[in-house]
């Protein structure tokens, strides 16, 4: 594994804490949206945005770029907020997101947005769409890559078992797909609602390679991202154990802030919470 | 055009002919299945171009959303399997990958309708075309027969955006020919006439020409429209027909709720009311059958469009 730095882990920190403000500030500002599965995913999503994905915020069609689906659309918050900060459109535009004639809706639109690349909002399609994309990309000899974020949620799911059947078929070594795994959905704990342990088991059983990590530890995102990278012959999946709200103390592991903006009283509190060091 | 007797050909056969065809012309044209690959012929494109064909298993969901992800990486992805389960159980993997999405994805569905006969009514799809033509974006066509279906797939292939195309599992008669004209957008006259007009598709086509040939001997002179685009709709030549002739029945393999009917009498009601009725499916499932009988018992004859047009006429 190639040596990260703590300048870069400190500066992935600080961008993630940036990400998070913007999470709790839009949907605040529009009170409705899902900020808890948006927190939980964003360390993922800012290594991603911020140190593997090779995108181009000046071209975001650009062919050769990095692709990165978002299969639980119901978290795009943390993904607007990662595009703005990475340059694909104005910071100030994120206070828009849900409302009236805005280009950030309420969940991801392919055309409108700059940067993004898959509709979702109805869960459990993101993978399949994956694999169209690295098919595309293996046809075509193409070095792009292709990343799939989903949901623990969706892993009820028949679609994401059909999607990963059809991925260990075609051996697809340049699909990275990463289970934000909060332990809770709408309605309550995963493991209520419908039970997935063992559940990187299962994913070992359907041929992939599969990795479990801390997923707010940035050295053991970066080490799995790189260890997909490095893997042959399979596509991999890294289990990324996250917490439900991650950053502000009063929302961590709440099922109500999956679907729940903050008062104006908690904003502040959670703002405070979420200092971006200097 | 004659009342027959036609030539039965496979549309199927055409189909998967002119796949072949395109795919040989076009190196960004891929095809995926789902365990119907060789009932629908799309095996022969996979054993022709077996680097651009995806055998995806009983799993229509995935296989329509890798169908977007191949078409967003720039293919124009071809998902073909039986109507029922590329249209129906496929419906809202279709709106939010391919028709919200605006890609590229060709959704070819045979065994539409009632003619696919004794499997019975699970595999009896008449509900395909008011599904597909209420999606934003997407386009609906219904080949009357095999050149038609052949010319589908190159129009398809030219389209910007999701294309639905339906056909039949049995044989049905040729009516047109490879050398016809085909448009995506445009209903062909295929018989002129000024007393009445009959709108059909797909296979209920022929039947609709030999009801105008039976309308001939009591001196009704019936206009017979092919609408094999049923979406973008030919408003024009609808609305000529209904001017000039003043009376429209509709034939439709398929449910008269909100088929090629339904979509017909909105611009007439709209523009210029006439009297109308509606050779289909009522509100009921199918059963087993061979497809002619399965026809007969549920009214899509020769016969019902007579009667519907005396019917009109009476009420102009």
């Amino acid at each position: 594994m190639a040596d990260i730095s703590e300048e870069t882990i400190v500066a992935l920190k600080r961008q993630a804490t940036a990400l998070r403000r913007h999470i709790i500030r839009m949907t605040h500002n529009v009170q409705s949206g899902h900020p808890g599965g948006s927190m939980s995913a964003c360390d993922i999503v800012t290594a991603l945005y911020f140190q593997v994905l090779r995108v181009d915020p000046k071209n975001p069609t650009w062919l050769d770029r990095d692709r990165f689906v978002l299969s639980k659309g119901h978290a795009c918050p943390v993904w607007y907020a990662a595009l703005a900060e990475r340059g694909f459109f104005p910071v100030e535009e994120l206070l828009t997101f849900r409302k009236l004639n805005s280009r950030l809706q309420g969940h991801p639109e392919v055309g409108t947005t700059p940067g993004v690349e898959n509709a979702a909002g109805a869960e459990g399609q993101g993978l399949s769409f994956s694999v169209g994309l690295a098919l595309a990309a293996r046809m075509d000899h193409k070095a792009w890559r292709v990343y799939c974020l989903m949901g623990d949620g969706e892993q009820d799911i028949g679609q994401t078992w059909e999607a990963a059947m059809a991925a260990a078929k075609y051996g697809l070594d340049n699909l990275t797909a990463v289970i934000d795994r909060n332990g809770i959905q709408q309605e309550g704990r995963t493991e209520d609602i419908m039970p997935l342990e063992p559940l990187a088991e299962k994913w070992e059983a359907f041929n992939w390679h599969v990795l479990t990590i801390d997923g707010h530890d940035f050295r053991q995102v970066l080490a799995a991202f790189e260890e997909a990278q490095r893997t042959k012959g399979r596509p991999t999946v890294i289990v990324a154990r996250t917490v439900k709200g991650k950053g502000v103390s009063f929302m961590e592991n709440k099922i109500k802030y999956h679907g729940a903006a903050t008062t104006d009283e908690e904003l502040h509190q959670a703002l405070s919470e979420l200092e971006v060091p200097l | 055009m004659t009342s027959g007797p036609w030539k039965m050909e496979s549309q199927r056969s055409y189909f998967a002919k002119a796949l072949n065809d395109l795919g040989k012309r076009n190196p960004d044209v891929v095809v995926v299945g789902a365990d119907t690959t060789e009932s629908i012929k799309t095996i022969d494109f996979g054993k022709a171009f077996p680097d651009r064909f995806f055998q995806l298993g009983i799993a229509e969901p995935n296989m329509i959303s890798v169908a977007a992800g191949l078409a967003a990486a720039g293919k124009i992805a071809f998902a073909s399997t039986y109507s029922i389960f590329g249209s129906a159980h496929t419906y809202n993997i279709i709106r939010q990958n391919v028709a919200y999405t605006n890609l590229n994805v060709k959704l070819f569905c045979s065994h539409a309708g009632l003619s696919v006969g004794p499997d019975g009514a699970t595999h009896q799809n008449n509900e395909d075309l008011g599904l597909m033509r209420g999606l934003p974006r997407m386009t609906v066509l219904v080949p009357a027969d095999g050149p038609q279906t052949a010319k589908c797939v190159d129009a398809a292939a030219e389209w910007k955006g999701p294309v639905y195309c339906r056909f039949s599992r049995t044989n049905v008669p040729t009516l047109t020919s490879m050398e016809d004209d085909f448009d995506i957008g445009k209903a062909t006259v295929m018989r002129d006439g000024s007393d009445v007009t009959i709108v059909g598709c797909g296979l209920m086509l022929a039947r609709c020409l030999q009801a105008a040939e039976a309308l001939k001997k009591e001196g009704v002179e019936a206009r017979v429209v092919n609408l094999s685009t049923v979406k973008p709709l030919d408003e024009a030549t609808i609305l000529k027909a209904a001017r000039e002739t003043g009376a429209i029945v509709t034939a439709e393999e398929h449910t008269v709720v909100h088929g090629i009917g339904a979509a017909v009498a909105s611009v007439v009601v709209r523009e210029r009311p006439v009297p109308m009725a509606y050779v289909g499916v009522q509100d009921t499932f199918g059963e087993s059958g061979e497809a002619d009988e399965l026809l007969t018992k549920y009214g899509l004859t020769t016969e019902q469009i007579v009667e519907a047009v005396r019917d009109v006429r009476k009420r102009r």
